[in-house]
C-alpha cells in the first residue's frame, strides 16, 4: 500500500523536480500529472517549481499559479505526518458523519483544513469517497475506513499515526 | 485446490475486509487459494467471503476476522452451514431482483484476470464490433436507447454519429469517471471491479467513431481504484486489447488514465476537458458542443464511465435485448446506488420503471438506524429532495423531471427523520460556493448570497421576505448559470422548502453547520 510512504518528503531540490516535470513533457496535456508528481515527491507543490513548470509548459506563471490554486488537492506547504480525508458530503451526514467529525476535531484541537501544532495530523475535508454506502467514511493516510462514528475514528487516526 | 472469494474493493477494505484474507492464510492451511474480487454490490454484508462448492459459491458475511475461526470450525470450506451464511449470492432477495447487464461480472471475476473476463462473456461485444463495422456500431448503440448514465441522459448514439461524422485528423474518446456525487459509487466499482469492461467499452468508441485516442478522467479520491485501473491498462495492452493493432484488427486505439485533483465541478464535461488539457477546471459555453469541438479542439466522445461500459454488452446481446427493459425513453437498465442511512446498502441494477417507493421500503429495507424514512436526496448533491408521499415516482429521466427532480447518476442517499431540512439546504448552497469554478455569476456569487440568506431565514430574520429572496436567487441560479453545479443547486434547496416547510420555521435549530 501506498499509504504509509504518502508524507516521506523530500526537501526542495530543483534537479529532482526538473526530472519530474521533464518526465511527463511528452504526454499530452502534462500539467495535472506534472503538478502531481511534485507533491507526491515534495509534499507540497513547492512555490520554486513553478516558475519551472511555466518554462516547461511555454505558459505564464501567473497561469500556473492559478491552476495550482483552483484544485483542492495541491498544498503550498507540506501536510502533517498523518493525512485525515474526511468526507462531509450528504451520505456521511446521512448516518452521523457530522458528529463523528465534530468530535476528531474537537479531540484534536484543530479545524478542517488545520494540522496539530506538532504537524502530526492534518485533516482534510473532503467530498465522497464513494464509500456512501459503508457512511460515515475517511481515508487515513490512505488506508480506507468505513461505518466510523467519532471513537472509531479517533482510534483509526491513532492506529495510523503509530510509528 | 479449494478456492475462496474476497472483495478487494474498497468499501469491502473499509470494513476490514484485508485483516479477514490475513486471518484466513493464517488458519486455512495448504490448499487453498483466496481469490481477490470486486464486489457484488451487496455492501452491508462486507466484508462477503465466498467458497466454491459443487452448489456452486456460497457467501458468508459480514464476516470478522474473529469469526474466522468459527467459520472454520463450521466448515466454512465445505460451504457449511453458519449464522453467518447467506447463501449463494445469486440467490439473495437482493440480487434477484436485479438486472445485472453492466455489473454482470462485478464481483464473480478476478478484475485482473483476462481469462476471467473472456470465460464471463468479455470481448464478445468488441469481437461483434469489428466484424460490423464502425456505422453499424454507432447505429447498434442508438438503437438500443442508450442515455447518458452520468445525470445528463443525452443518448449516446447521437454523440457518437455527431463525432463519426466529423472530419478531423485526430479524434478523441474521453471517460468521465469523475464521480463526485456524493451517494455514487458506480463508476469506481467498475474500475475496481471490472476495468475491462471499461477498456472494451471505450476500444469499441474509438473504433465506431474513428478515435484513436482515450483517456480515463478518474478522482484522486479513488486512489485504490486507479491502482487496478493502471494495472488493468498495462495487461490490456500486453494483450493486444489497445494499442497499435487492436486484437489484430489493424485498428489503433491508445488509452491513458488521468486522476483529477480534488475539484468537484470537473465531472462536468467541459471543465473535465479543461483540466485534461492542463488548465483550471472551468466551465465552457456551449455551442460548440465537444462532439464538434472537445479536447484539445478537436471532436471528442465524452461519456460517463457507465454510459461506456454498457456499451460491450449491448453489442453482445444486440440493441433489442437492451432496449426491451426500462419505459417510456428510459431504456435498459440503471446501476441504482443505495447510500447513507439505509439497512441494505449497495448497487442495485434494475430496469427503469422500478417506483422509488420500492426502491427504498423492500430493496433497502427502509432506514438503518430504524426510524421513519424522512427524506431520500435522489441524483446527487444536485438532486432534490423526495419526501415519502413522492415514492409512486417510477425511476426514469422524465418522470423524475416531472416531479422537480433527477435521477442523476443514480445514486440515493436515505435520511431518517433526525435529519433537519433547512441545514441540508445550507450545505447545497455552502458545497456551491466551494465548488464553484467561479465563471459564472450566479453560481459564484448566488451560492454564498444563498447561503447567508438561509441563514437569516433558520435565525427567524425576516422569514417571509428572505424566504422570497431565496426563491428569487434559485430562479435565478437555475437559468442563469453556465451548467448544472449553479443551475441545479436549486433542486436540493427549493425541494427541501416545499416538502419541508416546518424546517424553515426560524426556530433556528442546528442551522449552523461548522463553517469551513
Amino acid at each position: 500500500m501506498a499509504s504509509k510512504t504518502t508524507n516521506l518528503v523530500a526537501v526542495w531540490d530543483p534537479n529532482r523536480a526538473a526530472e519530474i516535470i521533464n518526465a511527463h513533457l511528452g504526454l499530452e496535456g502534462p500539467a495535472l500529472p506534472i503538478l502531481h508528481g511534485l507533491q507526491a515527491a515534495f509534499g507540497c507543490v513547492p512555490s520554486e517549481a513553478i516558475p519551472m513548470v511555466a518554462k516547461a509548459l511555454n505558459r505564464s506563471r501567473a497561469e500556473i499559479h492559478g491552476v495550482v490554486t483552483f484544485y483542492h488537492d495541491f498544498r503550498d506547504a507540506p501536510a502533517g505526518k498523518t493525512v485525515v480525508k474526511l468526507c462531509r458530503a450528504e451520505a456521511c451526514q446521512a448516518v452521523g458523519g457530522r458528529e463523528a467529525a465534530t468530535f476528531l476535531l474537537a479531540s484534536l484541537g484543530i479545524g478542517w483544513g488545520e494540522t496539530t501544532p506538532d504537524g502530526a495530523v492534518t485533516v482534510e475535508a473532503v467530498y465522497c469517497l464513494g464509500l456512501c454506502a459503508a457512511a460515515p467514511a475517511a481515508l487515513v493516510n490512505g488506508e480506507p475506513y468505513g461505518r466510523l462514528d467519532g471513537m472509531s475514528l479517533v482510534e483509526a487516526v491513532a492506529e495510523e499515526t503509530q510509528p | 485446490m479449494i478456492r475462496l472469494f474476497v472483495p478487494k474493493d474498497v468499501s469491502a477494505l473499509a470494513v476490514g475486509a484485508d485483516r479477514v484474507v490475513k486471518a484466513l492464510y493464517e488458519q486455512v492451511g495448504e490448499g487453498v487459494q483466496i481469490v481477490r474480487t470486486g464486489s457484488r454490490g451487496m455492501t452491508w454484508l462486507e466484508p462477503l467471503v465466498e467458497v466454491e462448492t459443487p452448489q456452486g459459491r456460497i457467501a458468508y458475511g459480514p464476516v470478522a476476522p474473529t469469526d474466522v475461526p468459527g467459520l472454520l470450525a463450521a466448515g466454512l470450506l465445505s460451504g457449511a452451514d453458519h449464522p453467518l451464511r447467506i447463501g449463494r449470492p445469486e440467490d439473495h432477495p437482493f440480487m434477484v431482483r436485479q438486472t445485472r447487464l453492466t455489473f454482470a461480472r462485478c464481483g464473480i471475476v478476478d478484475p485482473l484476470s483476462l481469462d476471467d473476463y473472456r470465460a464471463h462473456g468479455g470481448l464478445e461485444g468488441l469481437t461483434k464490433a469489428l466484424a460490423m463495422g464502425p456505422e453499424a456500431v454507432v447505429a447498434e448503440v442508438t438503437a438500443s436507447g442508450l442515455r447518458g448514465r452520468g445525470g445528463a441522459g443525452f443518448p449516446t448514439g447521437i454523440k457518437w454519429k455527431t463525432v463519426a461524422d466529423a472530419e478531423a485528423d485526430r479524434k478523441y474518446i474521453v471517460c468521465n469517471a469523475d464521480e463526485g456525487d456524493s451517494g455514487t459509487f458506480a463508476d469506481r466499482m467498475v474500475l475496481e471491479g471490472d476495468p475491462f469492461c471499461l477498456i472494451e467499452g471505450m476500444v469499441i468508441a474509438g473504433l465506431a467513431v474513428g478515435a484513436t485516442k482515450g483517456f480515463v478522467y478518474s478522482r484522486s479520491e479513488y486512489p485504490h481504484a486507479n491502482v487496478t485501473f493502471a494495472e488493468a491498462l498495462i495487461l490490456a495492452r500486453e494483450a493486444g486489447l489497445i494499442g497499435p493493432d487492436v486484437l489484430g484488427s489493424g485498428r489503433s486505439f491508445e488509452l491513458e488514465l488521468r486522476v483529477g485533483a480534488g475539484a468537484y465541478v470537473c465531472g462536468e464535461e467541459t471543465a473535465l476537458l479543461e483540466s485534461l488539457e492542463g488548465k483550471r477546471g472551468m466551465v465552457r459555453a456551449k455551442p460548440p458542443v465537444p462532439a464538434h469541438v472537445g479536447l484539445f479542439g478537436k471532436p471528442t466522445v465524452i461519456n460517463n464511465l457507465v454510459s461506456l461500459a454498457s456499451v460491450p454488452v449491448i453489442l453482445a446481446k444486440g440493441a433489442k435485448a437492451y432496449a426491451d427493459y426500462g419505459l417510456g425513453r428510459s431504456r435498459g437498465t440503471m446501476p441504482i446506488q443505495i447510500a447513507g442511512n439505509a439497512k441494505y446498502t449497495g448497487l442495485f441494477e434494475a430496469a427503469f420503471g422500478i417506483t422509488l417507493g420500492e426502491i427504498i421500503e423492500t430493496v433497502a429495507g427502509g432506514t438503518l438506524s430504524g426510524r421513519p424514512v424522512k427524506a431520500v436526496q435522489c441524483g446527487g448533491p444536485l438532486g432534490a429532495y423526495f419526501p415519502p408521499s413522492l415514492f409512486d415516482t417510477p425511476y426514469d429521466y422524465e418522470a423524475f423531471t416531472a416531479r422537480d427532480g433527477l435521477i442523476g447518476h443514480g445514486g440515493i442517499v436515505v435520511f431518517d427523520d433526525s435529519v433537519q431540512m433547512g441545514a441540508q439546504a445550507r450545505f447545497a448552497m455552502e458545497f456551491c460556493a466551494i465548488e464553484s469554478c467561479g465563471k459564472c455569476t450566479p453560481c459564484r456569487i448566488g451560492s454564498t448570497r444563498g447561503v447567508e440568506v438561509i441563514d437569516k431565514i433558520m435565525a427567524g430574520t425576516e422569514p417571509a421576505a428572505n424566504m422570497a429572496v431565496l426563491e428569487d436567487l434559485c430562479q435565478t441560479m437555475k437559468y442563469g448559470s453556465l451548467c448544472a453545479l449553479g443551475g441545479f443547486t436549486p433542486y436540493p434547496v427549493m425541494s427541501a422548502v416545499r416538502h419541508f416547510p416546518e424546517d424553515f420555521n426560524g426556530s433556528g435549530i442546528n442551522a449552523k453547520v461548522p463553517a469551513e
